[in-house]
């Protein structure tokens, strides 16, 4: 059987907790108390520890002889399958929440449904992951909760980081071909039917927050298709650097 | 209290410590012995935070997932380590956001060590073997220290720092096994960070104040000089196995004194360094600044909330 | 820094206790600070058990902990010290008896 939409499906999840787990490394010893800062880097943790499960799942259902960081390092920027929601850059602890807020809820349901896959492999990455991820999601909608009714001024921060972010939550949503393909087989998630609970479940949260749900008629998407923001350049650009200055050697 | 009491009340006190007993946060201590712990301690904890900034300034750029997430737990560590330390200062009546204070207007000092940039992989490597190695020299002693908190925040840390020094000397080990390019990036960042890690065991004996109170107090157990020594008897055979040379022309194995003979430490260098003038002094400040006050909002917001949210437990409890 | 943010409540200060496996007690393991309870065992649960170190947490903030003063420790323990009878190496029994 060709394997090809697997890995690309495979990828389509784990680019998700790569980019995010390196936006929020960026935020290591800069949180604004020790206690964050120490929260955040676990959550990165627990992204890359996804990670590496799944490439190094990936690298061997690929043909060629490639390890889990000629995946996570070398591909070019189409390469990357991520959403655009995880690449959007760490404008202040208001964007790092909710960020983290919209994609933990999506998060938490698609890995529930991914423990039905017809891949075994699959499936054990999804009951381990899903303990920390119904952990991400409880630290993130707390934080909603208190930025929201807090002060005035931290209302005004998350709400505005909502409704900046908001426009990339469709794409969470969306079907690549390979996705498809996936669903078909039995192995992956049909995300189109986790939207409804998403938004139920997102909008619940914010209006404990006392935030607006924000109304919206046009969204983004491209990241699924390897087309990414110009955030994700220079990204890529600071992960790969030494694998792209130094080809070829083992660190 | 008249000065006779006071005087025998100090006696007490010593020969408790002299007996290994633990002096607790609410029991009776001489005021110098509070002031001397809350800079030695709040002093410890400020270098832990501050160290997370040059190793953290490699996170985003790890070149292996397997080196990204050692180095995320390492610096997480580090932060660990602060908070810690700065728990355990709390308890000899001082704020967190007091000490953060004295951090941030430059009236506590931090190690100087961290005031040198990360330019390459390689001084992530070199880091964790020699700055963590030099750390760890200075820190075994003290889970043994008079003051309870201390000691047990540094049995804490302790346990916690075994796995740095292991991975940095890892990562130096993969860079010396490498191509050729590898081995200079180590060979380079050995020369950087020899003298800076021995100069962070601190100034010589004859320049080194406080040093006797400080063994009263089990604050020190060895002399900043013998402490030099252990280290650098340490990690010479470990730069051997390395392939790599320190930057010594002077290092000799010593057949009668069973040491090493070293050359001279440039101590201009370190006093300008703690003076506030090392190559990154002003930003590694900034950075700290940066965080507490963009931090601000933060958490002003959630204690407001968890005041609203008190309210309204008692509103109900009505 | 200005006055404005000077006056700025600090997060209280929490005591952890953490129960490292079933079947022991709940240790003291240090402290954080934390906007209310629910934080408190949150970050506890991010700098406290990192290694796997527990399966129980609790918090509780300083202020409420009633602690004895040192100074009074003459009268809080020195009495306990003499009541040697209530050890059971205060009674003697014959070497023949076993297992008591
Ligand atoms: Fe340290
Ligand atoms: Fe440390
Ligand atoms: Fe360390």
């Amino acid at each position: 059987m060709n394997k090809d939409f697997l890995i690309k499906y495979i990828y389509g999840i784990a680019d998700n907790a790569l980019i995010l787990g390196q936006r929020l490394g960026e935020l290591t010893g800069h949180g604004p108390t020790l206690e964050v800062d120490i929260a955040t880097t676990n959550i990165s943790l627990d992204l890359f520890g996804q990670v590496r499960s799944y490439f190094q799942y990936a690298a061997q259902l690929s043909e060629k002889e490639i390890t889990e960081d000629d995946i996570a390092f070398l591909r070019t920027e189409r390469e990357y399958l991520n959403v655009l929601l995880v690449e959007q850059p760490n404008r202040d602890f208001a964007f790092v929440i909710g960020r983290q807020f919209l994609f933990d809820h999506f998060h938490f349901l698609l890995l529930t449904e991914m423990q039905k896959s017809h891949d075994q492999t699959l499936v054990a990455i999804a009951k381990k992951s899903l303990k920390e991820v119904s952990y991400h999601k409880r630290f993130s909608s707390d934080w909603i909760k208190r930025l929201g009714d807090g002060t005035e001024e931290s209302k005004q921060k998350i709400q505005t980081a909502i409704d900046d972010l908001w426009r990339f939550t469709d794409e969470l949503f969306h079907l690549t071909e390979d996705d498809k393909k996936a669903v078909e087989e039995g192995i992956g998630v049909d995300v189109s039917k986790l939207k409804e609970t998403y938004y139920k479940n997102v909008a619940e949260i914010l209006e404990e927050a006392t935030l607006e749900v924000p109304e919206l008629k046009y969204f983004q998407e491209g990241g699924k298709k390897g087309i990414h923001s110009e955030h994700m350049g220079y990204l890529l650009t600071d992960m790969q650097y030494m694998q792209r200055t130094y080809p070829g050697m083992k660190w | 209290m008249s000065e006779k009491e006071v005087k025998n009340l100090e006696e007490i006190f010593e020969a408790k410590i002299a007996r290994d007993e633990k002096i607790e946060p609410k029991d009776w201590m001489p005021e110098k012995y509070r002031k001397t712990h809350i800079r030695q301690m709040s002093q410890h904890a400020h270098s832990e935070i501050v160290g997370m900034l040059p190793e953290g300034n490699w996170i985003t750029r790890a070149p292996s997932l397997r080196r990204k997430v050692a180095l995320l737990a390492k610096v997480q560590d580090e932060a660990g380590h602060g908070l810690y330390l700065y728990s355990a200062t709390e308890t000899l009546g001082i704020s967190r956001d007091e000490m953060f204070e004295q951090l941030h207007s430059g009236k506590a000092k931090y190690s100087s060590i961290f005031n040198y940039p990360t330019i390459t992989w390689a001084d992530i490597g070199a880091i964790g073997w020699l700055v963590d190695g030099a750390a760890i020299i200075n820190q075994v002693p003290l889970c043994n220290t008079s003051f309870g908190p201390y000691a047990r925040a540094m049995v804490r840390v302790c346990k916690e720092e075994s796995f740095h020094q292991r991975q940095g000397y890892e990562i130096m080990l993969t860079l010396c096994n490498g191509t050729e390019e590898q081995k200079q990036m180590a060979q380079d960042a050995l020369n950087r960070w020899w003298w800076p890690s021995l100069m962070m065991l601190g100034p010589t004996d004859d320049a080194s104040t406080h040093t006797e109170q400080s063994m009263k107090w089990k604050l020190k157990r060895k002399t900043n000089d013998e402490l030099r020594q252990q280290f650098i008897d340490q990690t010479v055979p470990q730069a051997d196995i390395l392939g790599i040379t320190v930057p010594d022309e002077d290092l000799k194995w010593n057949e009668e004194t069973g040491h090493y003979d070293f050359g001279k430490i440039d101590w201009d260098e370190f006093w300008q360094v703690v003076k506030g003038h090392g190559p990154c002094n002003k930003e590694r400040m900034q950075t700290r600044v940066n965080a507490w006050e963009n931090g601000q909002w933060v958490r002003d917001a959630a204690m407001a909330h968890a005041d609203k949210q008190a309210d309204k437990k008692v509103k109900q409890a009505v | 820094m200005s006055d404005n943010k000077k006056n700025k409540k600090e997060w209280p200060l929490f005591e952890v206790f953490v129960r490292s496996k079933n079947g022991l007690e709940h240790r003291h393991f240090g402290s954080l600070h934390a906007a209310d309870a629910e934080m408190a065992l949150e970050n506890a649960r991010d700098v406290y058990t990192r290694r796997n170190e527990g399966v129980s947490i609790w918090v509780v903030e300083a202020k409420n902990i009633k602690a004895s003063n040192p100074d009074e420790n003459g009268e809080m323990f020195e009495p306990a010290s003499d009541k040697v009878y209530r050890h059971p190496t205060f009674y003697d029994l014959p070497d023949e008896v076993k297992h008591m």
